[in-house]
């Protein structure tokens, strides 16, 4: 059998020429650290300060100097460390751990901002955040669609088609603008909402944080593309309802991360998804066309995350399926006396549709908005179908849907 | 049970921070523990001496003086504990690297800079070394006080930063200031390395001091005592308030490293023997 071999009895630390105003106190601490709880330090050095800096340093931290005889030179001292040097991390732990796969079902608030696997010492504020638990925050899909939307962002400047030449007739500009107008308000609601979203999120679930801020990006730029095309031709912006604004309100009143997560982006967004592809498909112009597109993607994102989050939700918390429904049904009940749709938005989508203000033109459009309506509700009964519930309460609840679309 | 009374002074918003988490600390372990917090240390030590308050976190030169008042009143006051970093500082006298000044002596005739007029650690010791050592007004020596946080005897930086700033400048020949403010300069960079020189240090003294008045019980001060001297640094409630005090543990108060401030104290008329003050120009 080999013997271990032993430790030195001493930890030996040369500093050379190195004062404690250059840096020495990280030399020594690193010593210190290998040398607690029972060795001591010998520091060896030629500083001319050396020992008067020493000496000021180790009292300041706790640690014991005895000096060692001057003809012992350049040995300088020998230092005991203190007992604190050992006992700062006794009670502290590692916070899950780095990976995708290692958060833990509850993180302590203590934790607070530390990086998810750091080594967290014991202590400390507790810093409150509404969504701590796992199956509230967490979709296993988070760490995957965040590096989908990393990949997917587009520079507004260079991917849409600014100066394509077009030209449309009075009417039809006035409806593109009118429509880019309504989207604006949409999108604004769709950015506050994750915003808020992401502030109530512990940041162990770090990857859903940062799909909720690229999310906010993603609306930030969506804001800007659609205000962009509503003042290309130098026009002013459309109207803006009551009842559009009154819809987009109780978005922002949701307090439950889970509820406006779905009331927003499995609901509001998956209608959206519907009238991106109406708008794309009838857009009068390349801008249109493009932007309308380049949105559609992003938006598929977001209601992927929703819906991820909400199935993985429904499937540990059934009685959420409850709250759900009451939530779209109490949003029913605050919108019932608002108007809905802007009829400005509602006649724009008809007259794209048309292309022109002929009675055969304007049938077809009101046709397709019809159509758009239908498809939105198809739509959506899907997606609460991957929720649980059943075709009849999936029938019912998207019928309570705002008449606003978002 | 009426709380023992604590008094502290508030040289920085951090106080509140500290004594608010040992109060919560110490009560949390049967001990009824209040604080109140002074602007001054001149009203604390009359208050500990006149038995408003129970016990004082005092400084050095508090200290001084809450004795000679307790001995004119004929009441007893007594130390219990002090940080293990109170205890054997020095003072230092610091030049440029580039000064002529080899030798004490070499003040003669030149200006040094100090902190507050209350000062133990930045003035009224180190002045006092100066004294000892033949540099004085009489030898030619004149003193540029920084008077920052005047009646916190020294306890704010900010007249040490102030004397380093003006040696740095060229307006002093010399400053005064602690060795572990020497060293805390050196490492945020208000000193250059290698820009400065310690042409003098004092021998060493103690510094600030918990002390007990007439008021507290023997019971009391056992209790406190033995409740100080009992955290650990590993106690994460405690961790950061020890870090904040500056200290990493208590260890039980000792007297003998009074002996410089008193002779200053003395020298330069600050108090009377009966603790009454006489400092001229001195307005805490």
């Amino acid at each position: 059998m080999t013997a271990r071999p032993r430790p030195a009895a001493v930890v030996r630390l040369d500093l050379s020429g190195l004062g404690f105003d250059q840096g020495a106190h990280l030399l020594l601490r690193r010593a210190l650290e290998e040398a607690a709880p029972d060795r001591q330090v010998a520091v060896w050095g030629t500083h001319p300060a050396l020992l008067y800096q020493l000496t000021v340093w180790c009292r300041r931290e706790g640690h014991l100097v005895t000096p060692a005889p001057p003809d012992q030179a350049p040995l300088c001292a020998h230092v005991t460390p203190g007992a604190h040097v050992t006992t700062r991390w006794e009670g502290a732990d590692r916070a899950g751990s780095a990976g995708p796969g290692g958060a833990v079902r509850r993180p302590p608030l203590h934790w607070g901002l530390a990086a998810r696997g750091a080594l967290v010492e014991e202590g400390g504020p507790e810093v409150y955040f509404a969504v701590a638990d796992r199956d509230t925050a967490w979709t296993d899909l988070a760490p995957r669609l965040y590096r989908q939307a990393t990949a997917a962002q587009w520079d507004p400047d260079t991917a849409v088609p600014w100066d394509a030449p077009f030209s449309l007739p009075d009417g039809i500009e006035r409806a593109v603008v009118q429509v880019m107008t309504f989207l604006v308000e949409n999108e604004q609601a769709a950015l506050v909402v994750p915003g808020r979203l992401l502030a109530q999120v512990h940041p162990h679930f770090r990857e859903v944080l940062q799909l909720l801020a690229v999310q906010a990006a993603d609306e930030a730029r969506h804001v800007e593309v659609f205000t962009r095309r509503a003042l290309l031709r130098g026009g002013e912006m459309g109207t803006s309802s009551v009842g559009g604004r009154a819809s987009l309100a109780t978005l922002l009143r949701e307090p439950d991360f889970s509820i406006a997560s779905f009331l927003l982006s499995v609901l509001g967004e998956g209608s959206f998804l519907n009238l991106l592809a109406f708008l794309e498909r009838y857009a009068p112009d390349p801008v249109t066309r493009r932007i309308t597109h380049l949105v559609r993607q992003d938006e598929a994102r977001h209601v992927a995350f929703g819906l991820g989050h909400l199935e993985h939700r429904s499937t540990v918390d059934p009685p959420l399926r409850g709250r759900l429904r009451a939530a779209v049904e109490r949003r029913h009940e605050v919108l019932v006396h608002t108007a809905g749709l802007n009829t400005d938005v509602f006649d724009a989508l008809v007259l794209l549709a048309a292309g022109s203000w002929s009675p055969t033109a304007i049938e077809r459009g009101w046709r397709a908005v019809q159509r758009l309506r239908a498809d939105m509700d198809e739509g959506r009964r899907h997606r609460l179908s991957r929720l649980g519930f059943t075709d009849d309460e999936a029938a019912d609840l998207s019928q309570l849907h705002t008449r606003n679309f978002m | 049970m009426n709380p023992l009374v604590f008094g502290a002074v508030a040289y920085d918003p951090k106080v509140v921070t500290i004594w608010s988490g040992f109060r919560s600390w110490l009560r949390a372990r049967q001990l009824a523990f209040d604080f109140v917090l002074y602007a001054h240390y001149e009203r604390q030590a009359e208050d500990l001496v006149g038995g408003r308050i129970d016990v004082a976190w005092h400084s050095p030169l508090a200290w001084v003086r809450t004795r000679r008042l307790a001995r004119a009143a004929g009441v007893d006051v007594r130390p219990l504990v002090m940080r293990d970093t109170d205890q054997d500082l020095t003072s230092v006298i610091v030049v440029r690297a580039d000064s002529s000044a080899a030798v004490v002596g070499d003040l003669k005739d030149k200006t040094v800079a100090v902190g507050a007029i209350d000062s133990p650690q930045a003035t009224l010791i180190p002045l006092h070394h100066l004294r000892e050592l033949g540099v004085d007004a009489d030898a030619g020596l004149r003193v540029v006080r920084h008077d920052t946080g005047v009646g916190m005897h020294g306890d704010h930086i900010g007249g040490e930063r102030e004397g380093a700033r003006a040696l740095l400048a060229g307006r002093v020949e010399a400053t005064c200031m602690t060795d572990t403010n020497h060293l805390a300069f050196a490492q945020d960079g208000t000193f250059p390395p290698g820009s400065t020189r310690v042409l003098t240090r004092t021998a060493p003294y103690d510094h600030c001091v918990l002390a007990a008045g007439p008021t507290l019980t023997a019971g009391a001060g056992q209790q406190l005592t033995a409740l100080l001297l009992s955290m650990s640094y590993a106690d994460p409630e405690l961790r950061h308030l020890l870090d904040l005090e500056g200290l990493t543990r208590w260890v039980p108060a000792r007297e003998t490293g009074f002996a410089q401030l008193t002779d200053a104290v003395d020298a330069t008329g600050f108090y009377d023997p009966d603790g009454r003050v006489t400092a001229v120009g001195y307005r805490p």
